[in-house]
């Protein structure tokens, strides 16, 4: 019933070509950026309608969900309102560092730049949290205005940053993915750390803290603002666990994230202020 | 339906959603576990139908996959012929295996493919940091082998 295998006798051969020519691809897109280019059309072209119908038995699942409430009208509002609430918790939780930095500052910070940043709301299309990535789409992109390097939040703090554009997605960096580091402060003394992903929406690892730091379990971890890519004073995560190990020149930390990293279904979207 | 471009629709088809399946979002980290669909639906044409699917086959779905998921170009696509290889060689062993044994069969190639990403991962210096949730994925495809053999079966009959 089968044919018989074609080119039965050129199979090793053929595979070991096909390999090399693999572990060739793997080499140059891990060392160049040269199929960069070949990456981003394809995305445009075949990946992001692709991503599109995965997600489509969820919307479609949410959308009968819907269906079964009576009045549509309820509904809309009811989406309004809860893409405002959302807006306006980001807004509070500002609030509640710049407070804290008032405290510590005084009068020394001409503290009125921050305020007013302009934020958008984005749905989150599909999620790529394994042990190697931690990624999501969300569902605005560059006809949106989205931009690489953009900061993503959601309600309870930073989620991440934008790391790919296409036209109506794009492809956030989470702070739990292993090559993610952002500059952290202590709100309750300042003291400035790096806080690394590894891979655990649950847990990241603040880099190079001497033993002696001041940092104790339960602290509020800020975003410092170093570095230009993060708008400063947003929540980013508690300290869980602080250990001094001996004979090693830093101590062990660990920090459980605010942000619902594999939670959140809503992102929220930040554009520096600019300037006038 | 039976006709040469009716098998080559219902091949790419179930690539298609296999790849589909892969990019569906899971609630939480759910997806740390899912099987490797195109992997299964792979072998499972290799197996039954040699004549139809090549290594060709294997490295397009591997590249597609790769774009899709955002891993170094050539990866999946290392995997997917490694494990479409394997398959074409003993297709006529591996089709008389109870499915009990087709299903551990499996298993032990995603398990190869798997340390061949650890491999990968380790030279671009993205250590895996857990490896017991990095296994999971072997367990849950062998255990989808079944579902995969009926499904598949009952399409192309």
């Amino acid at each position: 019933m089968n044919p018989p295998l074609r080119h039965a006798a050129g199979l090793t051969p053929r595979w070991l070509a096909l390999s090399l020519l693999c572990l060739a691809l793997v080499f140059v897109d891990d060392r160049y950026a040269v199929l960069d280019g070949v990456r981003s059309g394809a995305e445009r072209l075949l990946i992001e309608p692709l991503r599109a119908a995965a997600a489509w038995p969820g919307r479609l699942l949410g959308a009968a969900g819907e269906a079964l409430a009576e009045r549509r009208r309820l509904l809309a509002e009811n989406a309004r309102l809860r893409a405002e609430n959302l807006r306006l918790r980001a807004r509070l939780l500002e609030m509640a560092a710049l407070e804290a930095e008032n405290a510590r500052l005084r009068a020394l910070l001409a503290a009125a730049e921050r305020l007013g940043k302009r934020v958008r709301v984005a749905e989150v299309l599909a999620v790529r949290q394994d042990y190697q990535h931690q990624q999501l789409v969300i569902d605005k992109g560059a006809a949106d205005g989205v931009h690489v390097g953009q900061a993503v939040l959601d309600a309870e703090g930073v989620m991440g940053q934008v790391i790919g554009v296409a036209d109506h997605s794009a492809t956030v960096l989470l702070i739990s993915d292993p090559e993610h580091r952002i500059p952290v402060q202590n709100i309750r003394n300042g003291v400035r750390s790096l806080a690394q992903g590894k891979g655990d929406p649950r847990e990241l690892d603040l880099l190079y803290v001497t033993p002696h730091t001041d940092l104790r379990p339960g602290d509020l971890l800020v975003t410092s603002g170093l570095g230009g890519r993060f708008p400063a004073n947003y929540p980013v995560a508690r300290v869980d666990r602080f250990e001094a190990v001996p004979g090693d020149p830093y101590a062990r930390v660990t920090a459980r994230p605010l942000a619902g990293l594999d939670r959140s279904r809503e992102v929220i979207l930040v554009w520096p202020e600019t300037r006038r | 339906m039976n006709t040469p471009a009716g098998r080559i629709l219902r091949l790419h088809g179930s690539l298609l959603l296999a790849l589909l399946l892969t990019l569906t979002p899971l609630p939480g980290s759910g997806l740390g576990m899912w099987p490797e669909w195109p992997a299964l639906v792979l072998a499972w044409w290799c197996a039954h139908h040699p004549g139809r699917v090549g290594l060709g086959t294997a490295l397009a779905w591997g590249l597609l996959l790769d774009l899709a998921l955002g891993t170094l170009l050539g990866q999946h696509a290392l995997g997917l012929l490694w494990i479409a290889y394997v398959v074409l060689r003993q297709h006529s062993r591996f089709r008389l295996y109870p499915l009990l044994q087709q299903a551990l069969v499996v298993a032990a190639l995603v398990a190869v493919e798997r340390l061949v990403f650890l491999w990968l991962y380790g030279i671009a210096d993205r250590p895996v940091q857990q490896l017991g949730p990095y296994a999971l994925p072997v367990l849950s495809s062998a255990l989808v082998w079944p579902l995969i053999d009926g499904s598949l079966r009952r399409w192309t009959r």
